[in-house]
């Protein structure tokens, strides 16, 4: 959790021109409730290449000593791009 | 030492921009504005000035410039007129909303169609409840105070937000005029360094500008209190001319008030056609009628309490809008002072003439005609038609 909390905020305390003092507060807003679908990772025909990684818009792809894990679905609103990217169709788009 | 130089209103304003060398210029030429532009790239291309000039191929992306680099903590500044000041339509309501300082120029010009490039002040009206403060001049004199000034008030803590100056075009950007320039290290004392809260391009202190508010969010408080730093921008303007009238020997009003201490009737008006009112109220003068005028500065916001004050007592009052209103209830201006008046329980007998629209010559015998109708008024203490117009051709 940031230091900045939008929730506990008074009106008069408000930063102006709606600025959000802080960086990072993005991995308090959870954008996993939109997903209708979630990406599947087949480690069999992952290479590694971390194409899904590059791509994902929401930073979503999780990845240790450079090779991908799995996925953040905290975040991750299911766009598919990185099973669109994935030049060895290792992630599979699969229904909630 | 000030030099006097004989120049137009565009050189003027070209003349007090070079003397706070903003951080980013982002702008687009349109007549009859494009001067200002002009010189000023040229005093970029000479190296006088250190100004990041930034061309836009648009009036929406000059705006979108200012607004970026606004945010980035640039002081920033741009000039339009007319249908480029319609093209930043949407900007203008994001720099305000984001309470971003941008100082902008508007030469005063007509809206399309026809399509004319004279002068009116349909423009800037159509954006005077976009949150931006307005100041109105009536010439190279005062546009040049207005823009330095403005600087200050946009970027004062309790106001932080954006500043249109306005003259009127060709009247006054086209035509030479005395003025008086100060020094230029002076100015930018004045005007000192600028220190913004947010900076955008501050890495180690990140901030997000521009973010969705949220469904449950804060929409509505960021707009009250927008409301009230607009509010307040009225003092704030009124402190800054007075450490200016220290500086220069000008001191600026909320708005002037020409012989109204005894004024029995008066005409209100904005830009240049006030000039032409004094000459017609020194005539009166003359003559024993106590008539007096009035000349709006501030416009946005609008000094409702004192423009009432100023009125009270008067036996009639005729406002001069150089815009069209295209409702039943007469021209901005008009509207702005009647609301006034009737809010504060104070009546006034008062007549509206839409004036001036495209450039149309205003002649001491327009303004004549104003005063002699007001008098009637003032006399019979009955108004025949309370919208009407001056200087329409048969
Ligand atoms: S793009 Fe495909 S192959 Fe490359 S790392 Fe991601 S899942 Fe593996
Ligand atoms: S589906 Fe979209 S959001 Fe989720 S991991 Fe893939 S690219 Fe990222």
């Amino acid at each position: 959790m940031t230091k900045w909390n939008y929730k506990g905020i008074k009106a008069k305390d408000l930063p102006k021109g709606a600025v959000i003092p802080e960086g990072g507060t993005a991995a308090d807003y959870e954008t996993g409730g939109w997903r209708t679908k979630h990406p599947v990772l087949d480690k069999e025909k992952c290479i590694n290449c971390l194409f899904c990684y590059a791509f994902c818009p929401d930073s979503s792809v999780i990845v240790e000593n450079g090779k991908v894990v799995g996925f953040d679905l905290k975040h991750c609103k299911g766009c598919g791009i990185c099973a669109f990217e994935c030049p060895k169709d290792a992630i599979n788009m699969e229904d909630e | 030492m000030a030099r006097v130089e004989a120049i137009t209103g565009n050189v003027a304003v070209a003349e007090a921009m070079r003397a706070v060398e903003p951080d980013v210029i982002g702008v687009y030429p349109i007549t009859p504005q494009t001067i200002i532009v002009e010189a000023y790239a040229e005093y970029v291309a000479q190296g006088e000035v250190g100004t990041e000039f930034v061309a836009a191929e648009s009036e929406h992306s000059a705006m979108s410039i200012c607004v970026g680099a606004a945010a980035a903590g640039a002081r920033t500044m741009t000039c339009t007129s007319s249908q480029g000041l319609a093209l930043m339509w949407e900007e203008l309501y994001i720099a305000a909303g984001l309470r971003l300082p941008i100082v902008m120029f508007d030469v005063n010009r007509s809206l399309s169609a026809p399509i004319n490039i004279h002068c009116d002040h349909s423009d800037t009206m159509g954006a005077r409840d976009s949150g931006w403060i307005q100041i109105f001049s009536e010439n190279a004199q005062e546009a040049y105070d207005n823009f330095i000034q403005a600087v200050r008030i946009a970027e004062h803590p309790d106001v932080m937000l954006p500043v249109m100056v306005m003259m009127d075009g060709f009247v006054i950007s086209h035509s030479i005029q005395r003025v008086e320039l100060l020094d230029e290290d002076k100015v930018k004392k004045f005007v000192g360094e600028w220190k913004p809260d947010y900076p955008l391009l501050d890495a180690d202190h990140p901030v997000t500008w521009g973010s969705f508010d949220g469904l449950g969010g804060f929409y509505f408080e960021y707009k009250k209190e927008q409301y009230d730093a607009l509010q307040r921008a009225k003092d704030v303007s009124q402190e800054v001319a007075k450490e200016y009238a220290k500086l220069s020997g000008r001191e600026y009003g909320l708005f002037e008030k020409y012989k109204m201490d005894d004024a029995e009737v008066a005409i209100v008006a904005a830009g240049s056609t006030a000039g032409t009112a004094k000459t017609v109220v020194d005539t009166y003068r003359q003559n024993g009628i106590k008539a007096g005028l009035i000349k709006i500065r501030l416009y946005r916001p609008f000094p409702a309490e004192e423009m009432v004050e100023a009125l009270s007592g008067l036996k009639a009052a005729a406002v001069l809008d150089r815009s069209p209103g295209y409702d039943v209830l007469g021209g901005p201006i008009f509207q702005d002072i009647q609301s006034a008046l009737y809010q504060s329980g104070t009546s006034v007998p008062l007549v509206n003439y839409i004036y001036g629209l495209g450039g149309r010559d205003v002649l001491v015998s327009h303004i004549e005609k104003a005063y002699e109708d007001i008098l009637n008024v003032a006399k019979t203490g009955k108004v025949d038609k309370k919208v009407d117009y001056l200087g329409l051709k048969e």
